[in-house]
């Protein structure tokens, strides 16, 4: 990962505030090409700032994100979906009355018309038959995991490099988080690079190759995903839960 | 004339009126979907697209009720009216945007709206002093075709403009719903966030709804023109807040909602002239008005706007 060209995604000490709340403190991350990486942390920790950060919505006050070797921290998000990041939103957020197919084609907003996007409708029906059945049906009637098929192939609909992830097993049933996760690790196997924010450390941890842990603003825990699962402190604090219900 | 014939004549006469409401009603629709703000200008974008058309139709000849065309040549003056008067409020209302509302985009409160009550005046005031307070013959150079339906009277007028409102509506429901740009109005309406994250620039949604919406109004002058035969820099306030309560009536957000309040909107107004008073009209309608918003505010069809998450 020390290879600047293996990187995909930086964050070089970026702060970012909202108002006059400092929310991202010096932060610093490295995303390599084709890993999944998971960041963990607790309530307004930063974990969605540092989405937001990335897709654009809010900027950094200082420090720099640079994706594919190249700045984007002032970039629209506009720019930044074209050139190859794609969000999966938290709660989903698809667009309610919408029909399915609609909303995958807004995942394509950027990009053109054409064999390529009937390839991708191809690969995201391949992936998910259940979206394929409900194509034509309005997306906010969808059951919770059914939305979740959506939004992530929504993002897959931009052909991103790179998928940003926030909260992905959110509100779902246990066997659909299962599911989920199973997708996200078939995706970055077909080239797709990962960066998920997840509350469920459990199963971040089992698919994540690295971690970052995210506590009021800082980063202070990184390593491999092993490492962090044997983690005193962190198996106190965030696989408590797995210790319980195991 | 009999009761029927009465009620048949002013069904004619309120789809015509109700026609022009829709179309002025879509452009508070579309911008209050999109931004969540009522825009107050919008009413006299209307009355100045009004003028325009007069302008317009005075520049290709056509003055006062003397001249008649007939075949290409009153397609061609009608087109053409159509065109400029629409692009010009288009454009209008894209500049009201761009000067007066987006630098207070970012603004909480209700400094956005108030600031579309002055453009109002502005626009009302400009065209006092520049044109005059008399009211302006609108020339109208249909040739009078009359259509004897029962006791009812159909007149050329009313088939043009409702073929030319149902043109345009049909034309932005395509448009809303099938093309890149429309789609994405509709995802920003619904979640402008995620819209944003798609990668859709909304500053080019917000001008798209300014320019659709207003020049839809300037159509909604043209025809205000041809049904009454005048214009004035005052017809914006009532035209304005009827077209606003037929938008509420259906449930602002929502363009079919938009168009079918307007319709209704315009049988309510003609109807309870007829069988009520005219003068009791507005009380009528804005008692409409009052009653929706107290008791269903998301109108008769739902609102479209953004999901609260």
């Amino acid at each position: 990962m020390s290879e600047a060209a293996d990187l995909l995604l930086e964050f070089k000490d970026v702060d970012t505030y909202y108002g006059d709340l400092h929310v991202l403190k010096q932060v610093n991350y490295t995303i390599g090409r084709g890993e999944i990486v998971s960041l963990l942390g607790g309530n307004a920790s930063g974990k969605s700032t540092t989405m937001k950060t990335i897709m654009g919505v809010v900027r950094p006050a200082r420090g720099s994100v640079v994706f594919d070797g190249k700045p984007i921290e002032r970039l629209a998000t506009a720019e930044r979906v074209r050139r190859g990041i794609a969000p999966v939103l938290e709660a989903r957020r698809l667009f309610p009355r919408m029909t399915v197919f609609e909303n995958l084609e807004m995942g394509a907003y950027t990009r053109k018309r054409g064999p390529e996007f009937e390839q991708d409708i191809e690969r995201v029906y391949a992936l998910f038959p259940r979206v394929k059945e409900r194509h034509a049906q309005i997306a906010g009637t969808l059951s919770g995991g059914e939305q979740q098929m959506v939004a992530i192939g929504r993002a897959l609909m931009a052909r991103p490099r790179l998928i940003c992830m926030d909260e992905p097993s959110m509100g779902l049933a246990p066997n659909f988080v299962e599911q989920v996760f199973a997708t996200i690790q078939e995706i970055n196997r077909q080239g797709t690079t990962i960066f998920m924010v997840e509350q469920n450390a459990n199963m971040a941890l089992t698919v994540a190759h690295r971690a970052y842990v995210l506590q009021t603003g800082q980063v202070v825990l990184s390593g491999t995903a092993e490492a962090l699962r044997k983690n005193p402190s962190i198996r106190e604090a965030y696989l408590g839960e797995m210790q319980v219900t195991v | 004339m009999s009761t029927f014939d009465l009620l048949l004549q002013q069904t004619i006469n309120g789809l015509s009126l109700g026609a022009m409401y829709a179309l002025l009603a879509l452009g508070f629709t579309l911008v209050y979907g999109i931004l969540e703000l009522i825009n107050f200008s919008h009413f006299n974008v209307f009355m100045v697209g009004s003028f325009v058309a007069l302008w317009t139709l005075q520049a290709l000849g056509i003055s006062g009720q003397s001249v008649i065309l007939t075949g290409l040549p009153l397609v061609g003056v009608l087109l053409a009216a159509f065109a400029v008067t629409m692009v010009f409020s288009g454009l209008l209302g894209v500049a009201i945007e761009r000067i007066s509302l987006r630098p207070l985009r970012n603004v909480k409160g209700p400094a956005a709206m108030i600031t579309t009550i002055g453009v109002s005046y502005i626009l009302f005031n400009i065209i006092l002093l520049t044109v005059g307070a008399d009211s302006k013959n609108f020339p109208n150079p249909l040739p009078t075709a009359r259509f004897q339906i029962g006791g009812a009277i159909l007149e050329l007028r009313e088939i043009l403009i409702w073929v030319v409102s149902l043109v345009l509506m049909l034309g932005l429901y395509l448009f809303v719903q099938k093309s890149r740009l429309g789609k994405a109005m509709r995802a920003t309406a619904q979640d402008p966030e995620a819209a944003r994250m798609m990668g859709v620039e909304v500053d080019r949604v917000i001008i798209t709804a300014f320019f659709l919406g207003s020049a839809l109004a300037g159509a909604g002058g043209l025809i205000f023109g041809l049904y009454y035969n005048f214009t004035s820099f005052i017809i914006g306030f009532t035209a304005g807040l009827r077209a606003f309560t037929a938008a509420v009536l259906g449930g602002i957000g929502n363009v079919p909602g938009a168009m079918i309040g307007g319709v209704l909107i315009g049988l309510i107004e003609t109807m309870g002239g007829q069988f009520i008073a005219t003068a009791w009209t507005d009380v009528i309608i804005f008692s409409i008005l009052v009653l929706v918003l107290v008791f269903k505010p998301t109108g008769l069809f739902g609102t479209l706007t953004p999901t609260k998450s």
